[in-house]
């Protein structure tokens, strides 16, 4: 049944904390993703018309770029956005097959691609646009917090998270239990008062996005001096009384 | 959102059949319509047919539509599940209905109860149609109170109008049904403008700033998509129609679905024999085109939040 797994305090739920403040833009986890991913869980993630106009594939991670503010307090702000795993996932509830569920033991949202019709009503359902559909295949995939890493014994303990999280080169990715309000992630998102997005939907997402840090305010002496000033230094410096030295001015100036 | 031709004539279609079957199912026990058995063999297999095609046209739009029979299993969470399950269930009532009707001549006692059950069901039908969208809260256009009396009164008013048109071969001036088809395609219009007056005076309360966490700086917009090209999600979600399209389909829609069906049922009200046949034929071909622009519309002009991560600044 898709029904949503039972609740209880404590329970684990997996998830991701992205740091926008920290976050550069490379779409390096998007590509770190979908070399993981294609060959992973949900593999293959199918392109199409890839060398040509209309290239279109399935990517569980994409990266968006905005702009908050005007003028000098303007910030750009790299958005990478992949599957917040949510704790009232409509995506699972809508699924006519039982197809889409969300696992009890740690809150990962997957697609049993075997019983899936591909009527994309989840992808509907999903307010962020985490739903991805194979149409080679004619079933919908979706990131699945790379499972097949994090549990895999076959990897050294260190390699044992997501791959968006092990490749970013800025650490402004991280993973963890954000069911426990103790974890490392649970405390960072405590610390930098993390955010969901989209509350007003009531879905309740794991993954969290850490705001931009605010811009320190802005002193006067650390500013760098204007042209104009040191201009006048140098004019100043021109206006030298010694006559050896001012001959020597003028020689060097020559 | 992408208006799918399979989805709209799916809903246009088994709306109208369901609803149609909704009226017999409640009229022929009670002695309302004729009670011939080629009569009820001609309008049963009208309902029949357009529900069950219906149906099949949303089978079309899946990708993998051999597994179509798991759609039954999640009725506990799934109003698609639940409208699957409802649409099947309500054949059974209405089969026995049918071979009571048409093969017997019997539209009372337990066959009469059969048709009460199978108009119940028709009726549940529809309305689990209406909450498969209703029930979206990505979709504010979709998310709200109007759209399951919609799409329960543009079906009756499709059922009203067929079952006047079907009932003229039979009886050369009928009483209730031009009357009742009259007035149903005028609360049809007004449920749909009702829904359009909500959808133009509110907006979804999700906005770009509330999509991105971000907006303590300044307002938000977007800087660069992530890929130059289109993806799964804007060709699916991203639909866009132009403001001056809409308002000319709207107005089309208006006239084709609403205004000439109503007159043509006027006429109809007034008329007898041959005339009043063909002015209810053609409220029924108006009517049809008008629901299919209208149902194209009602995609078209949804708006998903998805939307708010490529550009879109409110949905």
């Amino acid at each position: 049944m898709t029904d949503l797994p039972a609740r209880y305090p404590g329970q684990t739920q997996l998830g991701l904390v992205i740091d926008l403040d920290l976050c550069v833009g490379c779409h390096a986890c998007a590509t770190a993703c979908k070399e993981w991913n294609t060959g992973g869980h949900m593999a293959p993630l199918p392109d199409f018309n890839a060398y040509g106009d209309g290239a279109w594939g399935v990517w569980f991670n994409r990266i968006h770029s905005f702009e908050e503010g005007e003028g000098d307090g303007a910030r750009t702000v790299h958005f990478p956005k992949s599957c917040l795993h949510c704790e009232d996932a409509a995506c699972v509830t809508v699924c006519p097959t039982g197809a889409s569920y969300k696992r009890a033991e740690d809150g990962i949202v997957l697609v049993n691609e075997s019983l899936c019709i591909g009527c994309k009503l989840c992808s509907w359902a999903c307010p962020y646009g985490a739903r991805e559909f194979d149409a080679d295949e004619g079933v919908m995939k979706k990131c699945t917090l790379c499972i097949d890493r994090i549990y895999n014994a076959n990897l050294a303990p260190e390699e044992r998270q997501p791959a968006c999280v092990s490749v970013c080169p800025t650490k402004a990715r991280f993973f963890g239990d954000l069911g426990d309000p103790n974890s490392a992630v649970s405390e960072l998102v405590a610390a930098r008062g993390g955010k969901d997005l989209m509350p007003e939907l009531g879905y309740r997402p794991t993954n969290k996005y850490l705001p931009p840090r605010r811009a320190r305010p802005y002193v006067d002496d650390l500013a760098p001096q204007p042209l104009t000033a040191l201009l006048a230094e140098a004019q100043s410096a021109a206006d030298v009384a010694n006559p050896l030295l001012r001959w020597v001015d003028r020689l060097l100036s020559r | 959102m992408h208006p799918a031709l399979s989805i709209v004539f799916f809903t246009t279609a088994s709306g109208a059949g369901f609803a149609l079957l909704f009226l017999l199912g409640l009229a022929a026990p009670l002695g309302l319509l004729p009670q011939s058995g080629w009569f009820g063999f001609v309008a049963l297999a009208t309902a029949f047919i357009l529900a069950a095609a219906g149906l099949v046209s949303s089978v079309f739009h899946l990708g993998r539509p051999e597994r179509a029979w798991r759609a039954f299993s999640q009725w506990r969470s799934s109003w698609l599940s639940r409208e699957g399950v409802m649409s099947v269930l309500t054949f059974v009532p209405a089969a026995i209905f049918g071979i009571g009707w048409v093969f017997f001549g019997e539209t009372g006692g337990l066959i009469g109860l059969c048709g009460f059950l199978a108009a119940i069901c028709a009726a549940v039908t529809i309305a689990c149609t209406g909450m498969i969208y209703a029930s979206l809260k990505p979709i504010h256009q979709w998310h709200n109170r109007w759209v399951v009396p919609n799409y329960f009164m543009l079906g009756l008013m499709a059922g009203f109008l067929l079952l006047d048109l079907m009932i003229r071969f039979w009886v050369v001036r009928p009483v209730g049904t031009p009357l009742l088809a009259l007035l149903t395609v005028l609360a049809a219009w007004w449920s749909k403008e009702a829904y359009w007056r909500f959808v133009d005076t509110n907006s979804a309360p999700s906005t770009v700033a509330s999509a991105t966490a971000l907006g303590s700086r300044g307002p938000v917009r977007m800087l660069e998509p992530p890929h130059t090209q289109d993806n799964y999600l804007l060709q699916e979600m991203g639909f866009r129609i132009a403001r001056k399209h809409k308002t000319r389909l709207r107005l089309i829609a208006r006239i084709t679905a609403f205004l000439l069906p109503a007159l043509l049922s006027l006429v109809a009200l007034l008329t007898a024999g041959g005339i009043g046949l063909i002015a209810a034929a053609l409220a029924v071909i108006s009517a049809a085109l008008g629901l299919v622009i209208e149902r194209w519309l009602f995609f078209a002009e949804a708006k998903h939040t998805v939307t708010l991560y490529y550009g879109a600044v409110a949905v």
